[in-house]
């Protein structure tokens, strides 16, 4: 499509992007407003209802826009809706958080719809060029919003990491794309000579298997940059060996913005490796499934990526004592338990990410919530801090045990449903290394129990450090009762969520 | 469907005791408000635990008079759809496996929330630490939502449903435990925990295998897999998973039933698995042990028996020797483990090892008395540890300590609890006349046929059973009286309403267990028909 008419589809990025701006005026124009934080609140989810209308009314579709920079289908739209969530969930944390000051409020909410934008680009970008742009768009503002406390020293540590490891990251997997130009001398993932025609075309193949004489040199150099390119994702997912910022990032950031960070950009980067792989290296085969069109090993590369992440993240979250620390651990676990899905390298693979990052949203920033209500009251965020909240905040106690539940995988709360399709997934396709990975991936789940449960023994089982009454705001309770519920419901009756995961990932892309 | 819906009854056994658990939700609201004082809500909550797990004793009264013992096929059915995009449905009944575990669950439901009451004279010396004293709605939230999973376990006959309600049983008995326990309550709910997640993990992995690798059947003109139990059974026993491809260098059905086994064997509780038990046992408060000892350790066997030994039969005859070893270890072991014991508990939870044993022993002969006693067994320790656990709470609300050695001379200060001890110990160790002794000597008679030597070696060991529990009568109960206790108030009349109950139907079944053979044999030799 072309540039004018592929606007019409455009809508979400562009209200995203006018309301970025948007933000930082109103942010001046109420400068000195006694009732700031209430306007500003309100400014953010005015537009974020405008971008969510602007989705909703987005005509259903399978087209690439920008002369193929970007593909619109239902996958965008889904991961559209999750964002949205997500951020929605924020912007009613953020005031009472006592975190971000009302000064600076505009400013955060405008580079939330900065990192909304990125995350949106990020799920449809179908082009090597648009993936790195909107990676990096997610990355930058990541790393201001991570150091917004400028005098805290852990913010500021934490985010010097971020930019070390991020440029890093990207710059490897820059370099992978420019590998990949070489070979295909296109940028394009989708479309005709796009990379995945290429891959498709069986000329193509054997001029990649017999360049350089015969030998299979482009076949290596093509694995290496894949690789190249997973470790940019890899990074915005957390999966080993990219996930060493996340402990400190997700200390140092105000809470509010890791509980969006923990599920957004994690969200967007598992967006974007579906994509990469489904839109140019697997094809489907008749019969389902799908095989990886240059007979190289993805499945092996990520399913042993995926294991090694989901047992280093829990293993280190069960020696942990500050919760946000032992959060990051557990999201890097998460990591480790989406990839499987990946690995699987089919159908239902990707309908079982799509379905565990519904559960995980819910479950994940509901879990960070809580954290906030008791750091809000202890003023720390320590294992300790959480002692007799079952006495002292009971609905909250039993809402952060839900998640904790669901976050390890029992039913009947949302995060079995996803894993359970995960681990089908994986089963399904049968033999001895995807068996043995499935095995890893439930013997971690156990052992997550060991420190999900030490919170909620803390909770339940020990007595409050002091008698002090605690209080959480009524917005607070309103939203973790929102997020509890669905934990609970979707976790029992899961159709809803299979029909939005088979809706957006019909079987495999456009080409 | 070919299971179409013939009564609602078991959702209800089922779902009752849930729906009390809600109703505890605006008592605490109402709490909270103020309309209700903190005693009045917490009366309300026990009334409410008290009727549901009662109505639902009501029903397994009727379960058991509408029974059909003639027909060993399904009864009870009810079928619904539940996440159609995997087949997954709503599917309970009940058959020979079942049914006496359906209503034991009832019944040990209702004795333990008797035994979660204050309300009878003769409790003045309860404090505030006491677990009927403090946490009253949570506690009986708890206990109602444990009940809905252990009848759920039992009544599902789809794979996925069973595998849910086995999940669901552990969030409550971690907090049962954990908040409501002994000195060392974290530990051990934590121990609980975990062992049987490990264990219970393996055991989703299989049954994803069994799902994918299963039979076929078409719903809505599309060809999908199913978790009907049924159906996996009749596949299973026409050799359909012995199709399925090889995982590395083993076979499917292998893996698949040690996972099942190793989920199982943790509930059983098995040797080597078993180090969760009395931890768990000494720990809990008494009414929590003896819905551990009494429904708890009945699963472990149960889902042996209903997916190893009805879905993969080759594998099972394939592990006969291991089962009937282990078994063996089980009672053995334990006999002797038991024999060291000074803390009471703490030996009547090996005692309950050893018993489950038996089981294991008599179902690995495969013969038509062995899988009997086994199932007959699963009834009479039903029975009998329950109260072996309400007498061990009796002398420990009064003397604060457990400690045999501790005791001395008791029966000369409180008779009736020293009769009702000796009923229980001499159940348990096998006299006849009591029902333990008729489950033992059946198991026995079966699996003489198969395993000589271990069923020989598993027979002698009877006798370090009657050394512990006799040893044990005389240190406590005869000699001289110790005079700390010569002010030791007898039993009261909540603990009476609770053991003599038991003590009569352990008489009853002691004279009369063909009202429970009847009612399982026949699907108890469907069952092992392929394995002969």
């Amino acid at each position: 499509m072309d540039n004018i008419t592929s606007l019409k589809l455009f809508w979400p990025e562009s209200v995203l992007t006018v309301a970025t701006l948007a933000m930082f005026i109103q942010d001046l124009l109420v400068r000195r407003s006694p009732r700031r934080e209430l306007v500003l609140t309100v400014g953010a989810l005015f537009w974020l209802g405008l971008t969510a209308a602007a989705l909703a009314i987005t005509p259903a579709g399978n087209v690439p826009l920008f002369g193929g920079l970007l593909q619109h289908d239902p996958f965008r739209i889904f991961f559209g809706w999750l964002f949205l969530g997500a951020a929605l969930l924020t912007i009613l944390i953020v005031p009472k958080s006592q975190q971000i000051s009302p000064a600076r409020l505009g400013e955060f909410f405008g580079l939330l719809f900065a990192l909304l934008l990125g995350m949106f680009l990020m799920a449809s970008a179908t082009d090597l060029l648009m993936i790195y742009l909107s990676v990096e768009t997610v990355s930058l503002v990541s790393y201001v919003l991570t150091g917004f406390h400028r005098h805290d020293r852990k913010a500021n540590e934490a985010a010097l990491k971020y930019v070390i490891y991020g440029g890093v990251a990207s710059g490897v997997m820059l370099y992978g794309m420019s590998i990949l130009y070489g070979l295909f001398a296109t940028t394009h993932l989708t479309g005709d000579g796009g990379i995945g025609a290429q891959l498709a075309d069986v000329t193509s193949r054997l001029f990649l298997a017999h360049a350089f004489g015969g030998q299979p040199a482009a076949q290596l150099a093509l694995v290496v940059a894949v690789v190249f390119v997973l470790a940019g994702v890899g990074y915005k997912i957390a999966s080993v060996p990219f996930h060493m910022w996340c402990p400190d990032v997700y200390e140092g950031a105000p809470t509010p913005f890791t509980a969006f960070l923990s599920v957004g950009p994690k969200a967007a980067g598992f967006a974007v490796a579906i994509r990469f792989f489904f839109a140019a290296f697997e094809r489907q085969v008749p019969g389902g499934g799908y095989v990886a069109v240059t007979e190289l090993p993805w499945p092996a590369i990520i399913g042993i990526i995926s294991a090694i992440t989901m047992t280093l993240g829990n293993l280190t979250a069960i020696v942990q004592t500050n919760l946000k620390r032992l959060l990051a651990y557990s999201s890097i676990a998460h990591a480790g338990y989406l990839l499987m899905g990946l690995a699987a390298a089919s159908t239902e693979g990707v309908r079982s990410i799509l379905i565990y990052l519904i559960g995980y949203v819910l479950m994940n920033v509901g879990a960070f919530l809580v954290v906030i209500a008791v750091s809000r009251h202890t003023g720390g965020e320590d294992i300790r801090d959480f002692r007799g909240l079952g006495t002292k905040a009971p609905l909250a106690a039993i809402a952060l045990t839900i998640f904790l539940f669901s976050l390890t995988g029992i039913p009947p709360f949302a995060g079995f449903a996803g894993k359970y399709l995960i681990f089908a997934a994986v089963v399904q396709r049968g033999g001895f290394w995807f068996v043995l990975l499935a095995v890893i991936g439930v013997v971690n789940s156990a052992v997550s129990l060991f420190y999900y449960a030490r919170i909620i023994k803390a909770m339940f089982l020990e007595d409050a450090l002091d008698e002090r009454a605690m209080s959480v705001p009524a917005i607070y309770t309103g939203v973790l009762v929102a997020l509890a519920v669905p934990v609970m419901v979707l976790g029992i009756y899961w159709q809803p969520m299979i029909r939005w995961a088979t809706n957006a990932f019909g079987g495999g892309f456009a080409l | 469907m070919d299971h179409p819906t013939t009564s609602t009854l078991l959702t209800w056994m089922t779902f009752l005791p849930l729906a009390g658990a809600a109703l505890i939700l605006p008592v605490l609201a109402l709490r909270a408000g103020g309309a209700l004082s903190k005693a009045a809500g917490d009366q309300i909550c026990r009334l409410i635990a008290l009727v549901a797990s009662g109505a639902v004793l009501v029903l397994g009264w009727y379960l058991w008079r509408a029974f059909d013992p003639q027909n060993p096929a399904l009864q009870f059915v009810q079928h619904g759809r539940w996440i159609t995009a995997y087949n997954i449905e709503y599917f309970v009944g009940v058959d020979g496996i079942s049914i006496t575990l359906v209503m034991l669950t009832a019944l040990i439901s209702f004795i333990a929330t008797i035994a979660s009451m204050p309300w009878w004279p003769g409790n003045a010396h309860l404090d505030g630490h006491h677990f009927t004293q403090h946490g009253v709605p949570g506690y009986m939230a708890m206990l109602l939502i444990l009940q809905t999973g252990m009848t759920g376990v039992f009544v599902s006959m789809d794979l996925f449903l069973f595998y849910v309600f086995w999940e669901v049983m552990l969030l409550p008995m971690y907090f049962l435990i954990g908040i409501w326990g002994g000195a060392r309550k974290e530990y051990a709910a934590i121990k609980f925990f975990l062992y049987t997640l490990a264990g219970s993990v393996l055991m989703l992995l299989a049954i994803i295998g069994l799902y994918f690798y299963g039979p076929q059947e078409v719903v809505d003109g599309r060809l999908t897999h199913t978790f009907n139990m049924l159906k996996m059974a009749q596949w299973g026993r026409a050799g359909g998973y012995l199709a399925a491809p090889l995982i590395g260098s083993f076979h499917f059905i292998n893996l698949a039933w040690i996972a099942f086994f190793i989920g199982f064997a943790v509930k059983i509780p098995m040797f080597p698995f078993h180090t969760w038990l009395p931890d768990a046992h000494v720990e809990a408060p008494t009414p929590i042990s003896v819905i551990l000892a009494g429904v708890l350790l009945k699963m472990g066997i149960y889902g042996i028996l209903r997916i190893n030994f009805a879905i993969l039969p080759q594998a099972t005859k394939w592990a006969a020797p291991a089962m009937a070893v282990f078994g063996t270890i089980n009672i053995v072991y334990a006999a002797f483990v038991c024999l060291a014991q000074k803390d009471l508990k703490r030996m009547i939870a090996y005692s309950s090892v050893s018993h489950m044993g038996f089981c294991l022993l008599g179902m690995s002969a495969f013969t038509q008395q062995g899988i009997d006693g086994a199932v007959l067994n699963l009834w009479t320790h039903g029975l009998i540890s329950p109260m072996l656990f309400l007498i061990v709470g009796v002398i420990y609300d009064r003397a604060h300590h457990r400690n045999i050695e501790g005791f001395g001379g008791l029966a000369q200060q409180v008779p009736e609890y020293a009769g009702l001890l000796g009923l229980a110990f001499f159940a348990s160790l096998g006299l006849p006349g009591l029902c333990g002794f008729v489950s033992e000597f059946t198991v026995f008679l079966g699996s003489l046929v198969t395993w000589q030597t271990l069923t020989i070696i598993s027979a002698l060991s009877v006798i370090i059973t009657a050394a512990y529990y006799l040893w044990a009568i005389q240190r406590m109960m005869l000699g001289k009286l110790n005079p700390t206790y010569a002010t030791l108030p007898d039993v009261n009349w909540r603990e009476r309403l609770t053991l003599y109950p038991l003590g009569a139907l352990i008489i009853v079944f002691g004279f009369y267990p063909q009202a429970i053979f009847t009612l399982i044999e026949g699907s108890l030799r469907n069952l092992i028909l392929p394995l002969q």
